[in-house]
């Protein structure tokens, strides 16, 4: 995961809500397998008119927002489908942060497993923001002291959970984290096998293959 | 039970679940039930053994391949050509790993959230999750269930647990009977019209009330399913003497000899009297009409007998902006009525409305008739089973004689990875769970409606209101 904690760049505007993952990312382009070219397909229904070509209004494409690292968007930014390819795509379009009023609740999760910061505003800071963004100034973001600031004018503070600011400041890796609890871990398991041993008790002769060659805990 | 320790069903499964409080509303989860696909399972799966992490509990994963196999008759795990590679890399990880995989022609094949409630594998009381939103549908027999992405797929497979932040609770209280042609998948798209796509983001929901518990199970996984499209990871249901009888006998169900005492602990799970929600709602389901989209969001609803809504009943301007492409994009004019409005294709399939219950629904309607002409009709039945038990009834030979094919277990058409598109253009009455713009092929215009509605509509040709055929 690639630690995130400062960030200036200009701010691009999608500002209608419900823009879910399918659009975001296509899952054809996920099937594919090529993670490398998810950014030429990202946001593709709207970025390229039906010939192929660029689609001139599409905020991206404009001159002034090609390449922003910022996206100002609409309320239930990436509901939808629960595909971690729409934060690939996002990322490798350039992006580093979004700023929404709301955002799909799976989307927003996986943006903190790769290091884009999901910011949630207020609607009227996000409209304001959206409005001072028109030209391509450049927006600063600081997550070390969770602030957002234009370069003339004061910045201004936004929440965002604890816990999940440090795992983006750090970029430690959640897996390794948890196995430090493995002992609470196999505790927990050994008394749930004892309290709910149904739960545990899956071995059935002739639904499925059963010889085992993994791991045997 | 005073009222400060009045409990609801999510926090019962949630408490029950916490190894360590991390803090701040965190907790280290452990997660009972992992259910891979085609699609999200590779990926997971190869990123540990990249990492050369062992799997923690390879018997609690379960894998069968869903999105990206053709649905073809006949077909194999390569006719779909650019899903062959996932659905060899599926099989070849899954027996890497030792965990349990239901193939193509293998009952327990089927879309994943068919076949985990359909073998009792997932079971009241139990986390589940999956690397795909719909999880939610196992919400339906009680279950902790919701969608992640690939990054917590690999945490769960390294260490049977995630860390998750706790949600707000959300109680939706359903009251009154059903009327003639309205099912459970009106009920939740009327609900979603009614609060928003987004009304449910940030919280867990509970479906309760007495509609609700006359409700069999197959209903609540359809209702349960469309969580997510109010922008809830989580539904759920509080399972009761219809769970029970539901899930006795199934395979991966508790044995004989345990399942008194697993119904013991299952009852104890509903939601105490005294349980305090961070939202109530209550619906009067006697008001409510078989229902429709019109738009590409799950929250532009209307009833059947309804006209497409006028710009100025849009709330606001972004959404009035949003309801302007919408109409464009699906070739409506606000103010013409829905009835009438001529379809190309109908998709009766997907996690939201594949099982036996929903595919006897649609052929009581289309028994004896023809699909009009103009329409192609697909059936996809949501798993193997569902297929053997349909075909048992002769519910396939009703469906062929009027002209649908009759097609093999999987996503197929909801979600299109699989190459099998609506195409540009062409109007679909679907039973999925999405009307976005592209989800079924790009330029795919698609309205969602229960399976009695979408069979309706294959018969007429046009958006048909079910109660009038």
């Amino acid at each position: 995961m690639q630690p995130f904690n400062r960030l200036t760049g200009p701010v691009a505007c999608l500002p209608q809500p419900n823009i879910d993952t399918d659009v975001i990312i296509r899952i054809e382009r996920l099937a594919a397998g090529d993670r490398t070219a998810l950014g030429t397909y990202a946001f593709e229904a709207l970025r390229y008119r039906s010939d192929g070509t660029e689609n001139p209004v599409f905020p991206l494409n404009r001159p002034e927002f090609r390449g922003a690292p910022i996206l100002v968007a609409g309320a239930n930014f990436g509901c939808g489908s629960s595909r971690e390819g729409a934060v690939w795509a996002l990322m490798a379009l350039g992006l580093r942060c979004v700023i929404a009023p709301s955002f799909g609740d799976i989307f927003y999760n996986n943006c903190f497993q790769n290091g884009l910061l999901p910011i949630v505003l207020a609607e009227p800071l996000v409209i304001a923001i959206a409005d001072l963004a028109i030209g391509g100034a450049p927006l600063t973001i600081d997550l070390e002291r969770r602030t957002l600031a234009w370069s003339d004018a004061p910045p201004l503070r936004f929440e965002i959970d604890e816990m999940r600011r440090q795992s983006l400041l750090t970029g430690l890796d959640p897996i390794e984290l948890t196995l430090r609890d493995a002992a609470a871990i196999a505790a927990w398991q050994a008394g749930d096998r004892t309290d709910r041993p149904w739960v545990w008790n899956l071995d059935r002769p002739g639904t499925g293959r059963l010889t085992r060659s993994g791991n045997p805990r | 039970m005073s009222a400060a320790t009045g409990k609801a069903l999510f926090d019962k499964i949630w408490d029950g679940h916490v190894i360590r409080d991390l803090g701040d509303g965190w907790a280290l989860l452990h997660i009972d039930r992992h259910l891979l696909h085609d699609l999200s399972g590779p990926p997971a799966l190869a990123s540990l053994k990249a990492r050369g992490l062992p799997l923690h509990n390879p018997e609690l994963i379960f894998a069968t391949p869903d999105h990206a196999v053709s649905s073809a008759p006949g077909r194999t795990g390569e006719t779909n050509v650019p899903g062959a590679r996932l659905w060899a890399g599926l099989k070849q990880l899954s027996q890497e790993a030792g965990v349990r995989l239901f193939d193509l022609g293998q009952v327990g094949q089927g879309i994943v959230h068919v076949m985990g409630p359909e073998l009792g594998i997932v079971l009241p009381g139990t986390t589940v999750v999956c690397g795909d939103s719909h999880t939610c549908t196992n919400g339906g027999v009680g279950a902790l269930a919701f969608g992640i992405g690939s990054s917590e797929s690999s945490h769960v497979l390294a260490t049977q647990t995630l860390r998750q932040q706790k949600p707000k609770r959300m109680r939706v209280r359903f009251d009154g009977e059903l009327g003639h042609g309205v099912t459970p998948k009106d009920l939740i798209l009327h609900l979603i019209g009614r609060l928003g796509a987004s009304a449910g983001t940030g919280y867990a929901i509970e479906y309760a009330g007495p509609t609700i518990r006359r409700m069999e199970i197959e209903g609540r996984l359809t209702l349960c399913n469309l969580s997510i499209e109010l922008g809830a990871k989580v539904g759920m249901v509080a399972p009761d003497e219809l769970t029970f009888a539901y899930l006795a006998g199934r395979p991966f169900a508790p044995p004989e000899a345990m399942f008194d005492r697993a119904v013991a602990n299952w009852r104890a799970l509903a939601s105490d009297d005294e349980a305090r929600f961070d939202r109530e709602e209550t619906v009067d389901v006697a008001g409510v009409p078989p229902t429709i989209t019109w738009g590409t969001s799950p929250e532009q609803v209307i009833g059947i007998d309804d006209v497409v809504p006028d710009l100025s009943r849009a709330v606001d301007s972004d959404r009035r902006t949003a309801w302007q492409a919408a109409l464009s994009y699906m070739g409506l004019e606000a103010g013409q009525p829905i009835a009438g409005t001529a379809v190309d294709w109908v998709f009766i399939g997907s996690c939201t409305n594949s099982r036996l219950s929903d595919l006897r629904d649609a052929a009581r309607i289309v028994r004896g008739r023809k699909v009009a002409e103009r329409v192609t009709a697909w059936v996809v039945p949501g798993s193997e089973q569902v297929k053997r038990d349909a075909e048992a009834e002769g519910l396939d030979r009703v469906f062929t004689a009027a002209g649908f094919e009759w097609r093999e277990p999987g996503c197929s058409m909801c979600v299109a990875a699989n190459g099998e598109q609506v195409p540009p253009g062409a109007r679909a009455v679907s039973t999925s769970n999405r009307n976005f713009v592209g989800r079924q092929g790009p330029g795919a215009r698609t309205h969602l409606a229960s399976p009695a509605m979408a069979a309706a509509a294959a018969l007429t040709g046009a958006i048909t209101d079910v109660r009038r055929v």
